[in-house]
């Protein structure tokens, strides 16, 4: 894992001391609340509707033990003893004071975490393959990158107030686990055909109100001219994306609006231009970051395979782990969504257990999925069984990753001042509805989102099933989505007609998945049957 | 408004008309400009030889297009004033000066020396830009 030096550690200390000033001006009344907006959305602190939340950023979602506790201890001390994680592989915490926050900010800065750019119009926390390190299928670890871009974008002084958001996602396998292309920018680390390691580039992809899958502007940027190539495709947007209308501010409208060809011709001579300044870190700099990622202390020589004789092990083994590039190995994926629970929430002794166990099982390491899961991902495979226990006193070995009771889901109406209908009671009714294990596994990968408004947190254009919930003339109304995906496979979801009430819409997805069971082909997935029928089957059933 | 003006310059200011873009491009021998978010900075770059002095209007601080007008200018080998004028706050000081900023003009005064403490809020910094300063990258590896 990373590891800050003196530089590191000083610039986070810096904007602690300058956050604790811009907060005291602030409590004097010396500026006003819309001159501290952009100050403290900055340091990631909204004004949600009951309280200030507070994002705390997880940079590509990797963390390691002593991280993770000192996060639980934050949701003890300045909160109600539980945090929230996010589709941004960040944690969030619902109820902060004001007067609190350069303190939290300063007890992060102790074991190397910030809130940096976790808000505000400018570049957000990069996020990555939650396996990255693990996977078996990936071309290299995609972290190096995601951090030489991280130091790039911190504090930096043109792209502080673009048009939007700005959020780029590394990943280096065909596999995508992390929703690359629907990202401002999407990065691939792949080969050329000479065998170098370079970077594809998708930009202008999102969701939101108008949800876009990024295209390819270029297909093999030279990973020593990623940085220069990433600040011509800011240059081009800061200059030139929509200002007059923030619904359509995002880069992805002005990449849709100008075309991809033109786009990438702005870029390619802005770039040429930013060439000829010598901005771009040197290799030596990559090899000193890459030299933390490259061996977390794997043992070699173990051999696959462990005593599966406790049927309910077998059971979370076969559905939580994941296949590890090391022989002996898993990486292991602990679901925060128990039946009847708030996706992605965790209690601070929850969140300092993980801690512990990633210290005992998982050579200290832990990562936040976008999925709103924690990661354990290097556990040698003698141990599962120890550490299957002791999450699941804990009430953490729910078997259910990439079932439908694995919901993405926003915070919705209960805490954001965006929303138009709650996501979480929601959430907690379909998996009530769809409890049980053996009905979970029959219906198989199924990815279900919610979103408590267009803005789209909860994803849920990317969901095998998406929820949107609307505001109909004062009461929350769900409209029901079909067909999406954020894998590699990437597709946007289609609306199967006039929205439910709460009741209704969890009745109508009950519908929708009888539909896939009496349709499906053998080895069938629910989008699979989805892509091969068409939504027709489906609105009749619903409607009909 | 002189009392407004913070400058980081030693040279006595210009004091020729500022022009707008379209009324600069149309004169021979003007030598001060004002550019607006939405105007190209590049069309002033084959003009750089005559320019004492470019104002760079922030009508709200938070449309960034100005910083990337002022780094270009600088890229370009603009050496004259280039002075932020507007909606300038105190909090977006050292961002501007990394961008190439050296002059500041707010519409609301900014004490001198809380300019200077926001001039100094970064120890160091992560990128190379047109300020001089050396990134930390190049530092970590005595460049």
């Amino acid at each position: 894992m990373y590891q800050y030096d003196q530089y590191d550690q000083a610039m986070v200390d810096a904007r602690v001391e300058e956050f604790r000033g811009q907060v005291a001006r602030r409590m004097a009344g010396e500026i006003t609340e819309d001159q501290f907006k952009p100050l403290r959305l900055k340091n990631g602190l909204y004004l949600q509707l009951h309280a200030y939340m507070l994002r705390v950023a997880i940079p590509y979602g990797t963390l390691n033990g002593r991280q993770m506790r000192l996060l639980g201890d934050i949701a003890d001390k300045y909160d109600r003893g539980y945090g929230h994680f996010t589709t941004r592989q960040n944690i969030q915490y619902n109820w902060i004071k004001l007067e609190d926050a350069p303190q939290i900010l300063a007890d992060l800065a102790t074991v190397e975490m910030h809130a940096i750019q976790t808000s505000g119009n400018c570049i957000r926390n990069i996020s990555s393959d939650h396996f990255a390190g693990a996977a078996a299928d990936e071309l290299v670890d995609p972290r190096p990158y995601a951090e030489l871009l991280r130091q790039w974008s911190s504090f930096h002084p043109e792209f502080d107030y673009l048009p939007r958001k700005f959020k780029i996602a590394v990943i280096a396998s065909d596999t995508d686990r992390a929703a690359m292309r629907l990202h401002d920018i999407g990065i691939q680390i792949v080969t050329n055909d000479a065998g170098e390691i370079g970077a594809r580039f998708f930009v202008g992809g999102g969701m939101g109100r108008t949800p876009m899958i990024a295209p390819v502007i270029r297909e093999f940027v030279p990973a020593l001219q990623m940085v220069s190539y990433a600040e011509a495709c800011l240059r081009v947007y800061n200059r030139y994306g929509r200002r007059d209308n923030k619904y359509k501010a995002r880069i992805k409208i002005l990449v849709h609006e100008i075309g991809a060809d033109e786009y990438r011709r702005q870029v390619e001579e802005e770039f040429a231009h930013i060439l000829t300044l010598g901005l771009e870190p040197p290799q030596a700099e990559f090899e000193r970051i890459a030299a933390f990622f490259a061996d977390p202390g794997l043992e070699s020589g173990l051999a696959d395979g462990y005593d599966r004789s406790d049927p309910d092990f077998a059971v979370w083994a076969d559905q939580n782990t994941a296949p590890h590039k090391q022989a002996g190995y898993k990486a292991v994926v602990i679901s925060l969504k128990p039946a009847g629970g708030i996706p992605g929430d965790a209690t601070a002794d929850q969140i300092r257990l993980m801690a512990d166990l990633a210290e005992a099982y998982s050579l200290d390491e832990l990562r936040v999925t976008h999925t709103q899961n924690i990661v354990l991902p290097h556990v040698k495979q003698s141990d599962l069984y120890a550490l299957w226990q002791k999450l699941d006193e804990a009430g953490l070995a729910t078997a259910n990753l990439d079932l439908i009771g694995d919901i993405i889901a926003c915070p919705g109406l209960d805490y954001c001042s965006l929303a138009n209908a709650r996501s979480i009671p929601l959430a907690q009714k379909i998996s009530a509805r769809f409890a049980s294990p053996e009905r979970q596994r029959t219906l198989g990968e199924l990815k279900l989102k919610i979103s408590g408004c267009i803005n789209a947190c909860g994803h849920h254009h990317a969901g095998h099933i998406g929820i949107l919930g609307v505001d109909k003339k004062g009461t929350e109304n769900y409209q029901l989505l079909l067909g999406g995906s954020e894998a590699s496979d990437t597709s946007l979801g289609t609306i199967t007609g006039p929205g439910f009430s709460e009741d209704g819409i969890v009745d109508a997805i009950e519908t929708a998945t009888e539909v896939y069971i009496s349709q499906r082909a053998e080895g069938e997935r629910f989008i699979d049957t989805y892509r091969r029928i068409g939504m027709a089957p489906f609105k009749e059933a619903i409607y009909g | 408004m002189a009392d407004t003006l913070l400058r980081l310059r030693v040279d006595p200011a210009s004091g020729a008309p500022v022009l707008s873009l379209s009324d600069f491009l149309a004169s021979d021998n003007a030598a001060a400009v004002r550019i607006e978010p939405g105007e190209d900075a590049r069309a002033l770059v084959p003009h750089l030889g005559r320019i004492a002095l470019v104002e760079v209007s922030f009508p709200a601080y938070t449309d960034g297009r100005g910083y990337s007008s002022a780094r270009i200018l600088r890229e370009a080998g603009f050496k004259g004033e280039l002075r932020a004028v507007g909606d300038v706050l105190l909090d977006q000081l050292s961002h501007m000066k990394r961008c190439g900023f050296d002059a500041f003009q707010p519409a609301q005064p900014i004490a001198a020396e809380a300019a200077q403490q926001a001039f100094a809020t970064w120890p160091d910094v992560y990128q190379k830009t047109v300020d001089g300063r050396s990134p930390i990258w190049a530092k970590r590896h005595g460049l």
